[in-house]
Order: C-alpha cells, then structure tokens, then sequence
C-alpha cells in the first residue's frame, strides 16, 4: 500500500469525526459538549501551566513506580507459582478470590489501613494491576514446552540457567499479554485513587472540575488521560516488538504454512 | 562390495582392562518401566539388555509402541526406570548425563525459538563455561560439519525442518559428548533430506568417533546406518533380535541399498519386525549377538 | 518422599485455612489496630448478617442488574460492530487507527461525563460498564474474524453461498471461541466497573454500600461487603468459565487465549 493510501486510511475516520463534531456544535454553547476550538484552547490553559508540576507529575510518578512494583513483583511471584506445584496448589483459591475483588473497593480499606498518602495510591496501584501480570506468568512457565525442557535438561541446563535460557524467554509472549491489561488497570487506578479526599492529582483535578461545572476543563482533563493511555499503548507496542520480534516472526511463519 | 567381504574391525579408544573385552560406553540392563495409569499399570518395557561399545553405531528398531521413546528417555536420564539399570562409561545413570547429547524428532519444538542458530548451537557451552573463543571455534567447526555455515544469525523457524535437524545435530556436536541419542530424529523428514540426513550422519561419526544410539522405526535406515541393528519386541518391550550389520563401511544412499546383502538383512529385519508385530514374547530374552566375530 | 504428597483440592482448602488464620491472628496479636483490620471471624459474622438482610440482597441485585445488563447490550454491538468491520477490508483499515486511539482510554475518564448526564442513577453505571466491555468483546471478535481461513471463505463463495450464509457457517464457527474469551474478560471487566461508578458516583448497588460503610465508620460492614463483592466476582468467572467450556466443547478446536 502506497504511503499516501496508508496516510488517508490512518486519518480518515478521526478527520471525519472532528468534522462531524465541529459541524454539530455550530450552533450556540453546547452545555455538555464544548467546540473543538475551545476545547484546544482550554487543554492549552489548563495543562500548559504549573499543573504540569503540580498535579500532572505527581500523578505519573505514582503511576510508574506502582505499575513497576507490579510488574517485577508479579513476574517474580508467578514464576515461583508456576515452578512449584504444590505452592499453586496452595495458594490458588486465595489467589482466585483476591483477584476478583473489584481493585477500585480496595481504595476505602487501604485508605483505613495506610492513610491517604503516596504510600496509598501506589498500593492501589500495585493491587489491581499485579494480576494480569502474576496470572499470566503463572500460565506462562506452566506451559514451558515438553521437548524443549527435556533438551534443557538433557544439555545440563538447569536452576537458574533455565530460568534465564527457557522459562522466562518462553513465558514473556503471556508475560507481555499480562502487562498490557497491567498497564489500563494501573492507569484507572491511579485516578480512582486520586478521586477519594486526595488534594492533588489528575483524578483530584477532573472531579474538581466537574463538581465545578467547569466543563471544557473537565473535557480537557479527560482527554490528558486518554493521551496517557495512548502514550502507554504506544511505548509498550514499542518495547514488545523488540522483546518478542521472535515471538511474532514465528507465529507469522505459523500462519503462513 | 561383495556379499563375503566381512566389517573391518575398528580400533576404538575404549577403556582395555586386562585384555579381556574392552567395557562397553553405554550398558543397559534389565532396564523394566511400568506406568501407573488410573487404577491400573502398563508395563511399556519388561526387559531390556543389551551394550553398546564405545564408537559404535546401533541402531534401534521395533513396530510402533514398542516403547521405543521410554527406552531412550531411560537411557538419557529423563524417566527413571522402575528397575533395571543404564550405565554410561561404567556410571549409573540417574539424571542426564554429562557426556550425552539428545536428539529429539521433533526439531521444531527442540530448538529455541528466541535464539538465533548460532546462540542455539552455543547454549550448552556457554552453559559449561566454556571460554569464548573455544567456543566461537566449536561452534564454527559443528556448522560446518552440518554445512550450515552460511546461517548462523538466521532464526529456526526462518528454516526448513531438515535444516531444523541440521542445527540440533550441530548442537549435539559442538557439545563433544561421548554418547548421542537420537530419537527417530528424520522421521518427521521429507525422503529426499532424509537420505542427506543419514549420510551426514554416518559421516559425522565417522570424523568424530562417537558412540550412537539411534532409535528408528524405518528398517531400511537401520540398516543402512547401523553396524548393529537391534530389534524390540512389541510392548512389554523386550530385545527380541541383535543383528550385526556387515555391510561396507563406506555406504552408498543408491548402491548400498540395492546390494544384495542389504535385502538379505533388510528382510531378516523386517521379518523379526512381523514376529515382533504378532506375538507377545513372554519372559525375559537376553538374546545373544548373531553372527559373533571370534 | 515420605508420606503421600496432599491431593491438590486439599492443599487448596489448607491454603484457603492458612490466610483465614492469619487474617484472625494479626489483629488480635495487635499488629494492626483492630479499628481498622477486624478479625476474619468478626467480619464472617457480619457478612452472615448482610446475607439475612433484604437490603443486602437488594444491593446485590441492583450490582447484577447493571452488570448483566450493561454486559449484554455491549456484546450485542460488539458482535455486530466487529463482524461488520471485520467483513470488509475497506472498513478494517479505515477504523483501524481510530479504534486504536480510542481503546486504551480509560473508563475512568468516563466518570464526569456519566455524572453530567446521569447524576446518581443506574445510566452512570451503565455507561461505564458499557464502555470497558464493549471494547474487550470487540478486540476478541475482531482477532477472530482475522483467524477466518481463506481457503475456506472462497470455497463457500465458490459454491454461492451469500455474505449471511458465509457468516453463519464459516465466519460464526471460528469467531465463537474469541468471543467467548472476550466475554470471559467483558464480565471480569463488567463487574469492576459497576462497582467503581457505584463506589465513586453513588450510583444504586454494592459499591454504594461500600461507600457509605467507610464513610460512616462501619469497619467491619465495609470488609464484610468487599468479601461478598469477591466472592460474586469468583462466581462469575467460575461460571463464564463453565460456560464457555460447556459451548465450546463440540467445538472441534478450544483455542487459547490470543496473546495482546
């Protein structure tokens, strides 16, 4: 497909949208939904500004240090789960209802245990978004294959060798796949966790906003989250196609044949 | 190639012990695996014995189920026996040993996907410590044994299943091991490159004198490959035959094969394979080698 | 080894009994206050109360009702959004861009905006479970029209077999296991959200009473009703996991879960 054709079908539908958006609201002040324009001008105002420092980066900090707590420790629970046998055995009824606890009702209990600090919101964080990654990795080293773990054992690799030459490069496509619902879950937690009696923050801000009727602000607060999501989406996409480039070359040639 | 020219016999660098019979590399006895399955048991393999002596080429052939992969996952050290003993260069096998290198049937799943040809042939050695520079010479040396020189930065799956084979057996040879099982390894193998696949292997063993074992359900590459062909019985699997191959050592894919001696042992072969097929031995067999050079 | 190694049911029970005790243990040994962490026999107690109460249950179906509801209208448009763009090529890569803008905001972002229009009723919770399941069952549809077999679909056109037909016999077949693991995460996906939008806008159902525990004190009321939001939530991924199975089971090839 030549460069222009991708360039008319990546644009294309969202071209259209806006236009369709900015014809609708022609007419007088839409209460609920603010003009295009404005609402650039207002991102522009609102974010352009010192809430860069005081809200936009506090909030983003707690959400990297909470998604990589939530990463390194799912990678290193699930794979110590999904080693040994009995300890699944064991843990996994615990593990079965703690993950299906809705992770935003965790917010008021560990506001009663911990307080509403920093300390908090990065647990949040790390409670909800854990599991995507634990889970997968748990499913991961399970499915180690047969043959290529008699090869490992036949050529003596074994323990921590094989942790590093076979599992954890055979689990990381369901490691990846676990880190992306990690990443949107942390990210919602993150705002819902700024929403309850916080005083900084994206999630702080937006309610502000809204209880304040401010609504091209509020819309502008909205959209800052959906950049953020984009912005995640994107640099995961990145990252996994360098870790796994194997990964996808191999189920191409799968799907090929 | 006459049908009275009688096998060489070959001077191997074996252990002598007081002139009396060199001790074999590899030595299976009574080896017997029984299978809990449900209430019940299956008893895959009743009684194996049988030696290999060092640099030689054995090969191993019994009708489907004859509980061929058992066998050799005793003898790698992957299933432990529920009697019976294997016992490498005099030593007991308990886990895999050292000195034996695996090649499996299934290439594809063999290999690791994430690593490249070179980092595939590499592994064991890097994982023995091996310095750098000795290793980047073996792995050379085992590429181009196998005549895959030309892609060491390809990855597996970017390969044909033959060249697949290819790199697990250069990866078995880098490793210098003294003992290589090989698990039907060209049975998922188109003709053609089978026929490419067992010269290379006759002449990998040739160059590097090690002892292979090698576990196949196609008679006329049993014979072909083997200077001993032993066959199995059906399951509970016993040895049933041992025939010593007298072929040339120098073997030919079109001559050797339409020799006439090579019909007489292809058919020997096939006709223990039918018995085998058709009756349940009962009782342990330890059959003595047929044709016993003096 | 000595001794029979545990069955894995009752390893299970053990571990379920271990955390039991030790949610007892730790406040009582007054390593946390028990204020804010009662025992696990106070709470327990509690929630047998809730499950006594007319209230409780009310709560609980209200929680259902948005759940199931909002599950069910997201699921229908998915289906037919995803087979429908999945039809075409034209309308793949046309939507392509912007379906990948759009799907990784988060539902959260939501929340004002369902408060503007809805205030405190039952549409807030809607719109948010909506939302979050629509584009987990949209994904999987989507992956599973790609898995279509040429061969197959041009063998059906060759033999005249009209779009609707091409659908239902070719298209149908291999999409159902990517739906059904869509709807497995859509209703994971589905509780979470109605809870939070209950818990953060009030909206009628569990997540309010949980809301209105904290704030007015009552410990263990609050930890009683997260226990009961956790044990629904296995219930239903217990059963969507019956579910699939059972329709999934005549189905010649179960696939696993696509990666990302």
């Amino acid at each position: 497909m030549s460069l222009v054709k991708r360039v008319a079908y990546f644009i294309g539908l969202p071209v259209l949208l806006i236009a369709l958006w900015w014809l609708l609201t022609l007419g007088p002040t839409n209460f609920f939904v603010p003009k295009p324009l404005k609402l650039a001008e207002t991102f522009w105002t609102v974010w352009a500004s010192d809430r860069i420092r005081t809200d936009f980066l506090p909030s983003i900090i707690r959400l990297f240090i909470g998604l990589a707590a939530s990463i390194v420790l799912g990678v290193v629970l699930g794979v110590l789960i999904g080693t040994y046998r009995w300890l699944r055995s064991l843990t996994e009824p615990i593990l079965e209802f703690f993950r299906a606890i809705p992770p935003p009702v965790l917010v008021p209990l560990l506001m009663l245990l911990i307080g509403i600090n920093d300390q908090m919101k990065i647990v949040v964080i790390i409670a909800g978004a854990i599991w995507p990654v634990l889970l997968n990795t748990v499913e991961g080293v399970r499915a180690v294959d047969q043959v290529l773990s008699d090869t490992s054992a036949t050529y003596g690799i074994t323990g921590f060798a094989r942790l590093r030459y076979l599992v954890l490069p055979g689990a990381s496509p369901q490691i990846m796949a676990g880190v992306r619902q990690c990443l949107s879950i942390g990210l919602i937690l993150m705002v819902i966790s700024e929403m309850f009696g916080s005083s900084s923050g994206l999630g702080f801000t937006i309610v502000l906003f809204q209880r304040g009727f401010a609504i091209p602000e509020m819309w502008s607060g909205i959209a800052v989250l959906g950049l953020i999501g984009i912005g995640l989406s994107f640099v995961f996409r990145g990252v996994e196609g360098r870790a796994l480039g194997w990964y996808h070359g191999l189920r191409e040639m799968q799907r090929d044949s | 190639m006459t049908v009275n020219e009688l096998t060489l016999t070959k001077t191997n660098p074996v252990t002598e012990t007081n002139g009396s019979a060199p001790s074999p590399m590899l030595s299976v006895q009574g080896l017997k695996k029984v299978y809990q399955v449900g209430d019940g048991e299956i008893e895959a393999v009743r009684d194996l014995t049988f030696d290999v002596a060092a640099g030689e080429l054995v090969c191993l052939v019994g009708p489907s189920g004859a509980g061929k992969t058992t066998l050799l996952k005793c003898i790698a050290g992957l299933l432990t026996p529920t009697s019976g003993v294997v016992q490498l260069a005099g030593k007991t096998v308990t886990e895999p040993p050292k000195a034996m290198a695996v090649v499996f049937q299934e290439y594809g799943r063999s290999l690791f996907p994430w690593m490249t040809v070179q980092d595939n042939v590499e592994l064991p050695l890097k994982n023995q410590r091996v310095p750098k520079a000795e290793r980047q010479q073996l792995v050379n040396d085992a590429l181009a044994a196998v005549e895959l020189s030309h892609v060491p930065k390809s990855y597996p799956w970017q390969l044909s299943g033959g060249m697949q084979q290819r790199v697990a057996i250069a990866r078995a040879v880098a490793y210098k091991p003294k003992v290589m099982l090989m698990d039907e390894p060209f049975a998922a193998v188109d003709a053609q490159t089978r026929a490419d696949l067992e010269d290379l292997i006759r002449s990998i063993w040739k160059k590097l004198g090690v002892t292979i074992l090698f576990v196949t359900h196609d008679i006329d590459e049993s014979v072909y490959l083997g200077e001993r062909v032993i066959i199995l019985s059906n399951s509970p699997t016993v040895v049933q035959d041992d025939l010593t191959i007298d072929l040339p050592e120098q073997r030919d894919q079109l001559e050797t094969r339409s020799s006439p001696r090579f019909t007489d042992l292809r058919s020997r072969v096939y006709e223990q394979i039918q018995l085998a097929k058709s009756r349940a031995l009962t009782g342990p067999t330890a059959v003595p080698r047929k044709n016993q050079k003096p | 080894m000595s001794g029979k190694r545990l069955s894995e049911p009752l390893l299970g029970v053990v571990g379920i009994l271990l955390f039991l005790a030790g949610w007892e243990a730790v406040p009582r040994l007054g390593l946390v206050s028990a204020r804010f962490l009662p025992p696990a026999s106070t709470v327990l107690v509690q929630l047998v109360n809730y499950v006594g109460q007319a209230s409780f249950w009310g709560d609980v179906g209200q929680t259902m009702l948005s759940w199931a509801l909002g599950l069910a209208i997201s699921i229908v448009a998915a289906v037919v959004l995803g087979l429908t763009i999945g039809s075409s090529r034209f309308l793949g890569r046309a939507t392509h861009s912007t379906i990948e803008f759009l799907r990784p905001i988060p539902s959260v972002a939501l929340i004002p905006l369902a408060v503007l229009l809805f205030g405190i009723k039952m549409e807030s919770s809607l719109l948010l479970v909506i939302y979050a399941s629509f584009w987990q069952v949209l994904l999987q549809v989507l992956y599973g029209v790609q898995d279509v077999d040429p061969v197959a679909d041009n063998t059906a056109k060759s033999y005249g077999l009209g779009r609707i037909a091409r659908v239902r016999y070719v298209v149908w077949p291999t999409v159902l296991p990517y739906l059904m693991t869509g709807v497995r995460l859509a209703s994971a996906v589905a509780l979470i959200l109605a809870i939070t939008a209950e818990l953060v806008i009030g909206s009628p159902g569990l997540g309010k009473q949980i809301g209105l525990t904290q704030s007015g004190g009552a410990v263990a009321e609050m930890y009683a009703l997260i226990v009961a939001t956790g044990l629904i939530g296995v219930l239903i991924n217990v059963g969507v996991r019956m579910v699939e199975r059972r329709v999934l089971t005549w189905h010649p090839s179960v696939r696993s879960e696509t990666f990302a």
